[in-house]
Order: structure tokens, then C-alpha cells, then sequence
């Protein structure tokens, strides 16, 4: 099965990014890749012990299996140094701590003697990627796993020296205790001098949630330090010596062709390096300005194509459907919602557009890219570094054994940053100048060259018994994505499709993916279903409901919200949730309508969230409240403008993303469930806010909003959030 | 090229650039103060944010004619040796980052607005720093570390 059969399987649609074919496939070889790391303990996986994630994507290439590989976990050296690896990466959401808590906890050693190698493709262990919500439900369970063999065969080893029994022996703070015998060893002890290679057991104990003592707990980022005095160094901070600085001259629209290039004023600049490879045209040079100064002395004509404007955005995705390929995930159905519409007491039908949105993550897509010999090394921001190296070793021929990833932690991604571009730019003029070049995008290259969150019109027809029971549900997507697409309500006549449209704009995955637009529908439609049958629209989800661990935060969440409480005058409260990459949400929303003026204020948010076992409550928190204010201007403010080719609102005095102004009090309701493997909660959290924020205003002020952002058609009538 | 003195984090650098050149790339590639961040280039994100005489400013507009032999304090400057400036334990007590790529510009403004207004309103605090953007959505814990440092926040957070 190659990479891209297999990703079409498991992932979702909209991650196009990831789907599109990749121009070479390579057979991979990474014999040599095992790795001295010094004597001590060593524990390593086979591929088959590792979950999916983590090994088959990865490990077959054009069809066919390559020999089982050893990946190195965990390293305990005889200073009683650990190192762990892992192929995830850092980008804001905080795992950085949370899988070194996970570490600890399950290995029993102070937090700090922990340094946990992300990311850096010739150190860590494959990964498919840092997305998904998959770090903590795979990723937190493998680092256990592996913590535990380690703390096991430390136990053993004491016992074997002391000749005890090893069920007397347990470990704490680095060491193994006797206390039977009032003896301890320190793990550095017990490996000094050893070589010892444990192989992660199938089965192993695990320390279940409810007896943890630092998983669980708030801990502070483990290198907040570094952030705080400016130390940390991103992809676009790395330097290295002679390096130069690139800038990649852009075609005036998409889909561009390069005709021709006059490159003899930046031919004259001393010091410049040109590059014109195909559509590939840019300039290397000893500072930014320079290289800035040369890019705009080239003169390119390039030619393309007439293309379509944001304002016809929804009419060109309904009538830009692409032919329905077999076998894929892109429907549901049960029952049969023909009669079941002929018989409906109510019949709601209503169409919700979505706007392309932009990831714009504060630090621009960054590379540095150095050629040594043959080999190259490359340190960009990608929640992909594996993906990234493939992209490279395809796009210049060569193995991918010769081509080392690294990626410092990154300033954020939320989906954006799973494409090579930088790093492929960044080593081509490398390869030109003979030296190690940087390129970091501008934000006008971000907001125009990276891909977008993908648009969608969203059609809902449903039908409604006098007591409120939904009976058929019929729902399309078109372009937005599958996530999210499935209802949990019950109702018993289903017809869910998902129709993929040839997209105007470049697009791919964002934070949520289409659950976003998927939540904003149905959640805005259950409000108009509730209206028809004279509802409180709380009541009428709890009645078609039947899911427990949903019916809790929508509960739980209004009893902490005083949904059931009068509202204030011109105040109203709005409600949306859902079921999201394993995690449950409810979002409650309170709105004030100044009287006479048309102003909107959002008073209060508050989001219920269950995600099992909490890991870090305050990393928790900062991912709920985030994602919620990220959704913000989504729901209110965000979407990109187009036409013919360009992107017409590409910098932040075009682009109303959230700042201070904008966020209301906000609350993070935690359900934990100890009872419950902690599963992921960065992307989760962002479904409720838009359909709640929208509920909330018609609840106000009688006026359904059904498009994302909201802002537009909101003033259109009159009204203003502020 | 004319050649600049530039006074930064208290000490004098020589640096040869067009006298247009942003500030923000004098310091992140000739002085190799990479702390200040590149956001935006259009004194939008604040991520840039840097002090002059005292005073916050977006580096990526400041041209380095006009900045030279001024007071320039970079997020570099801010910590005594290894004892970090109130603002930056502040951050770090309230947890006030995600990915922290705004931080840098977010504790320079706040200097900055401490600087002037030691105890700031809530609404002295949303004003001054709505030029900074935190994608990641950090805003309420921000406000939070900016309160503590402010002294206005005694009580450890639970």
C-alpha cells in the first residue's frame, strides 16, 4: 500500500495538502540509522509495536514493505541524562511539557533531568505528522509505554543486584528504593557501563490517570525561560555561518506560467545569486535588503489564466463539482428520509456558506537550508519534518537518508505549515549559491502563497415532530470537508454527502479542519428546528441526544453558564457544540444589544470540554480559550478576498484576526474523566463558538446569521460586534 | 553606505546600511538579537516590538537614520544577568504563552506601558496593547501577567 493510499483511507478529504501526488516517490533507505547514543539503557520499539500512526505510513514506500526498522524512545545514560525522541513537534500547543510530564510520571524522575528531541528526522523515530489531535492519545501513550518498560527493567536490574524479589522495589525521584532493606540505586548507578536494549513489551502496566502525580497537574512550559528573554530560537531565528538571505520573486497571480525573466540589473549586484528553475525564480544575497533589492530588479512576465472573484465564491463551489471517486468515505446514510420528509410534521430547509479563512500563523513559513557534499540539512516550522524531507528528496533526486529535517519549536501552525514550500525554496538557491540560505516569507507571501482553510456552501433540509424528535436529516457539503459531517443527534433517516469541488484557491487543513463548518451548520440548524417546534433550543439537543459524554458538557456546561437563568434585557445566550477528534464540547455564548445603536457586544464565553484524563489542566485551558478566541474571527471577521489570481486583503490592516479588544470573559469548563485515556484538544475546542455566537445574535436580535464570518452580513443590517 | 552608531541593550554597535533599512533587521541580522520577531513588516503585529528611549516601537518601521544613537532596549536587554525583569516573571508565573512567538513584542509593550502608567485601568491595558496580536489566542492570560506585574495582582494563581 503506498503513503497516499493509505493517507486516503485514514485522513479526512480536506487535508489536500497531504493528498495531492507527490512528483517522485523514492524508495527510502535508512540502513545506518541506528544511532550511538552512548551506554546506558536504550529502549527501542519494533515497527509492529508501534501504533499505526507512528510506523506503516512511513515504512512502505511504492508498494512494498521495507525490513522492520529499531527506533530508539528513550535513553537513560550512565550521568542519568534522559533523552527521549519523538517525531512530533512543538508549535504552540504545549506537548513540549505535556509529553515530558507523560515521561516522568511513568518513569518517576524530576521533570527537568528530561530533554525531550522533537521533530529532527535523523534523531526521532518516524511520525506522519503533528496533526490530527493525535499527539496525546498516541504520542502520551507511546512515551508512557516506553517510560514504564524503562522504569521496569530498572527495577529489575536492582533486583537482580540486591537478589530481591523486584515486586518490593519501587522507583521514585530517579532512583529504585528498597525499603525493606533501606537501600536505593540511582538510575545512574544501576546502567553505568551497561549497553542494555530493553524492546517495548506488547503488553505493559500502565499508571492508570486516577494515581498520577505529575501527569495530571499544572506544570510550567518546561523552557518558558527561553521564550521570555528571546533565547529560543525559531526556524526563522537560526543562522548559520556564511549564510545568505533569500527572496523568492512571486507570479501576479495563481496558476501563473514564467515567460520570460530580465535578470541583468540583479546580475550586476555583487554578491547575488540567481535562480530561474522552470516556474522557480529567486535571488540569494548577504542581508534581507539585498536580497530584497535584487528580487525587485528583476523584470518577470508571466501568463495566466482569468480567474474567479470572492464575491462569487458559494455559485462557483456549486457548480465546480468534481466527479465522486469510488470507494471514498464521502457519504452516510441509514434509513431512508424520502417518506420520512412526506411525513414530516416541520420541515426546515436552509443553505450555510463558509468564507476562506487564512491559518496566519505569527511567524511566517521559515527555512534555512544547507548543503554539505551531498547531503543536506534543512530547520524549518512544519508540523510534518518526515513529509518535508520526502518533499525534498523527491524534488532534488536524491535518497531521503541524505536529507536531514530539523524543526525547532515553531512560532504555531494550526494546520497551515504541513507543505515544504520555504524549505524546498530555501534549498534550492542553496544549492545555487554554494552556501546556506534563509528564506522567511513575508506576510503578504503567508497570507497569498500558503493555502487557505477551505470554503463550502453547506445545504440542510430536516424534518421535526410537534414533540421536538428529529426524523430525517439531509445535509451536503460542498468543498468545506468530511470532518465533522456525521450527526450525533439521533435521528433514525440520515442522507449525509460530501461533494469535493475543484477549489479556486490552493487549500488544505486548518485547525478543526471542516468541523468548523460542519458544527456552524448543524448547530445553527438545530436553533431554527428548536424555533419551528417552540423549543428552548438546549431542551430540544438533549432531547434527540443520547450520547452520555455529550449530553454531560452540554449539561454541565449550561448549569456553570446559567443557561436556564432570565437574561438581562437585550441580552441573549447561544449555544453550539459537538464531537470532535475524540474530544466533547459545548460552547455557551452571551450577547448584549446596545438599545438604539445596533451594537453587538459578546459578554461572556464559556466551553465545557471533555478530552478523558486531563494531562496539564493549564495547558488544557490556554487550548480551549485559545482555539475559542481563534474562532472568533472566523465566526466574525475572517476571509480572504480574491480575484483573478490575487489575493486583494493580504496584511493584518486588510485581515481583522482577533486582538485585545475583541475577547470577551472567557471560561474553560474541564470534565475530567480519569476513568478515560486523555485524547487530544487542540482542535476540538473551536466548533462550538461560531454556531453559539450566532444563535446568541438571533436570540437578540431576530436576525439568522448563516454565513461565516458573520461581520458582513451583520452589517448589512445595521448591526456592529464591538 | 553610510555607517550608524547604535546604542542597544547598553552597548554601542557600528553598523554600515542604507539609512531607509528597518531597525528590526539591523538587530536580527547584523547584531544577531533575534529575539525581536518579524510578524508583519507593517507596524500591525507588534511582534517586532522593541524600546526606544523608554518608549515602545515597532521596529520593522523604525529606519535606522532615525533610531541611531538612541536608547534601543531589545528583549535581550530586559533580564539582569540571570535575574529576569518583572514583566518576563510575570509571563512566565501566568503561563501567558502558547507557541510565544508574540511574546517578545507583548513584554516590550508592557514595559513600555508600565513604564508610563504603573497601574494601568483595564482599559489603559486593552488600548495599549490591541496592536499586538497573539494568534494562538493567549489574550486573557496576558492581561493577567500584565495585572501581576503590574502589582495590581498580588495572590498566586490557584
Amino acid at each position: 500500500m503506498t503513503q497516499r493510499t493509505l493517507l486516503k483511507q485514514t485522513v479526512e478529504p480536506e487535508r489536500y495538502e497531504l493528498l495531492k501526488e507527490p512528483p517522485v516517490l523514492f524508495e527510502s533507505d535508512r540502513r545506518g540509522f541506528f544511532r550511538f547514543l552512548g551506554t546506558g539503557l536504550v529502549v527501542i520499539c519494533s515497527a509492529k509495536t508501534v501504533a499505526w500512526q507512528e510506523s506503516g505510513a512511513g515504512r512502505r514506500r511504492g508498494g512494498q514493505e521495507l525490513p522492520q526498522e529499531i527506533d530508539a524512545w528513550l535513553h537513560i545514560g550512565e550521568k542519568g541524562e534522559i533523552t527521549a525522541f519523538t517525531g512530533k513537534v512543538e508549535v504552540g500547543q504545549n506537548i513540549r511539557t505535556s509529553l515530558t510530564q507523560a515521561i516522568a510520571e511513568e518513569l518517576r524522575v524530576p521533570v527537568e533531568s528530561i530533554e525531550l528531541v522533537m521533530g529532527d528526522t535523523k534523531l526521532v523515530p518516524y511520525d506522519i505528522g503533528t496533526f490530527g489531535s493525535l499527539t496525546t492519545p498516541v504520542m502520551n501513550l507511546q512515551l508512557r509505554r516506553v517510560s514504564g518498560a524503562a522504569r521496569d527493567v530498572l527495577i529489575a536490574m536492582a533486583a537482580k543486584q540486591w537478589s530481591v524479589d523486584a515486586a518490593r522495589l519501587t522507583a521514585t525521584d530517579g532512583k529504585v528504593e528498597d525499603t525493606q532493606g533501606k537501600r536505593s540505586a540511582m538510575y545512574s548507578e544501576l546502567v553505568k557501563g551497561q549497553q542494555i536494549t530493553q524492546v517495548l513489551p506488547a503488553e505493559d502496566p500502565l499508571i492508570p490517570p486516577s494515581k498520577w502525580t505529575v501527569a495530571g497537574k499544572t506544570i510550567p512550559k518546561v523552557d518558558g525561560r527561553d521564550f521570555v528573554t528571546g533565547r529560543h530560537q525559531y526556524p526563522s531565528d537560526i543562522t548559520r555561518p556564511g549564510m545568505l538571505y533569500g527572496k523568492i520573486v512571486r507570479p501576479g497571480a495563481f496558476n501563473a506560467t514564467l515567460i520570460s525573466a530580465d535578470t541583468k540589473a540583479a546580475e550586476a549586484m555583487p554578491g547575488v545569486t540567481i535562480v530561474r528553475d522552470g516556474n522557480f525564480l529567486g535571488v540569494a544575497a548577504a542581508s534581507s535588503a539585498e536580497a530584497e533589492k535584487a528580487a525587485a530588479a528583476i523584470h518577470a512576465d508571466w501568463k495566466a489564466e482569468p480567474q474567479t472573484t470572492s464575491k462569487e465564491l458559494f455559485e462557483y463551489l456549486k457548480n465546480h463539482q468534481e466527479k465522486p471517486e469510488e470507494g471514498d468515505n464521502y457519504r452516510f446514510g441509514s434509513g431512508d428520509v424520502v417518506p420520512a420528509f412526506a411525513a414530516a410534521t416541520h420541515k426546515v430547509s436552509a443553505t450555510y456558506n463558509i468564507n476562506y479563512i487564512a491559518h496566519a500563523p505569527l511567524e511566517p513559513r521559515a527555512a534555512v537550508a544547507e548543503w554539505t557534499g551531498d547531503q543536506l540539512t534543512v530547520w524549518t516550522g512544519t508540523q510534518r519534518p518526515f513529509g518535508v524531507r520526502s518533499e525534498l528528496g523527491s524534488a532534488f533526486k536524491m535518497p531521503e537518508d541524505k536529507v536531514r529535517v530539523l524543526m525547532p519549536d515553531t512560532g504555531s501552525g494550526y494546520g497551515g505549515k504541513h507543505a515544504g514550500d520555504a524549505a524546498l525554496e530555501a534549498a534550492r538557491l542553496a544549492r545555487a549559491a554554494k552556501k546556506p540560505v534563509k528564506v522567511v516569507w513575508t506576510r503578504e507571501e503567508e497570507f497569498t502563497w500558503a493555502y487557505f482553510r477551505p470554503a463550502g456552501v453547506i445545504e440542510i433540509t430536516s424534518a421535526v415532530n410537534a414533540d421536538g424528535s428529529v426524523t430525517a436529516w439531509e445535509f451536503h457539503n460542498y468543498n468545506s470537508g468530511t470532518a465533522g459531517f456525521r450527526t450525533y443527534y439521533d435521528v433514525p433517516n440520515q442522507k449525509i454527502e460530501f461533494h469535493a469541488v475543484n477549489s479556486p484557491l490552493r487549500q488544505g487543513s486548518y485547525r478543526g479542519l471542516a468541523a468548523t463548518a460542519n458544527h456552524f451548520a448543524r448547530e445553527v440548524h438545530m436553533d431554527e428546528m428548536a424555533g419551528a417546534v417552540k423549543m428552548d433550543p438546549l431542551e430540544f439537543r438533549l432531547k434527540n441526544l443520547k450520547e452520555d459524554r455529550l449530553r454531560a458538557v452540554f449539561e454541565q456546561g449550561g448549569k456553570q453558564f446559567g443557561w436556564s437563568k432570565p437574561r438581562a434585557a437585550n441580552h441573549g445566550s447561544g449555544v453550539g457544540g459537538g464531537f470532535e477528534k475524540r474530544g466533547y464540547v459545548a460552547t455557551f455564548v452571551e450577547v448584549a444589544l446596545k438599545p438604539g445603536t445596533g451594537e453587538i457586544k459578546i459578554q461572556r464565553v464559556l466551553t465545557a470540554f471533555d478530552c478523558g484524563a486531563v494531562v496539564n489542566p493549564d495547558g488544557l485551558r490556554n487550548q480551549i480559550i485559545g482555539a475559542n478566541i481563534m474562532g472568533l474571527g472566523g465566526a466574525l471577521f475572517e476571509a480572504i478576498e480574491f480575484s483573478n489570481g490575487r489575493i486583494l486583503n493580504n496584511v493584518f490592516s486588510k485581515y481583522r484576526v482577533p486582538r485585545f479588544q475583541d475577547v470577551p470573559a472567557m471560561e474553560a469548563l474541564l470534565i475530567d474523566r480519569k476513568d478515560k485515556e486523555p485524547v487530544g484538544a487542540g482542535e476540538a475546542p473551536i466548533v462550538g463558538i461560531a454556531p453559539a455566537i450566532a444563535n446568541a445574535i438571533y436570540a437578540v436580535t431576530g436576525e439568522r446569521l448563516r454565513t461565516l464570518p458573520m461581520g458582513p452580513q451583520l452589517a448589512a443590517k445595521g448591526f456592529l460586534v464591538c | 553606505m553610510p555607517r550608524y552608531e547604535l546604542w542597544v541593550n547598553g552597548q554601542t554597535h557600528s553598523v554600515d546600511a542604507e539609512p531607509e533599512t528597518s531597525l528590526l533587521f539591523i538587530l536580527r541580522e547584523q547584531l544577531g538579537l533575534t529575539g525581536t520577531k518579524y510578524g508583519c513588516g507593517e507596524a500591525q503585529c507588534g511582534a517586532c516590538t522593541v524600546l526606544i528611549s523608554g518608549h515602545a516601537k515597532r521596529s520593522c518601521r523604525a529606519q535606522i537614520s532615525l533610531v541611531a544613537g538612541k536608547e534601543i532596549t531589545t528583549i535581550e536587554g530586559l533580564a539582569q544577568g540571570e535575574k529576569l525583569h518583572p514583566v518576563q516573571q510575570a509571563f512566565l508565573e501566568e503561563g501567558a504563552m502558547q507557541c510565544a512567538f508574540c511574546t517578545s513584542g507583548m513584554i516590550m509593550s508592557t514595559v513600555s506601558l508600565l513604564n508610563e502608567k504603573p497601574h494601568p485601568a483595564e482599559q489603559d491595558i486593552l488600548e495599549s496593547m490591541d496592536g499586538n496580536i497573539c494568534r494562538c489566542g493567549t489574550y486573557p492570560r496576558i492581561m493577567a501577567a500584565i495585572r501581576r506585574a503590574s502589582g495590581l495582582v498580588k495572590e498566586q494563581r490557584p
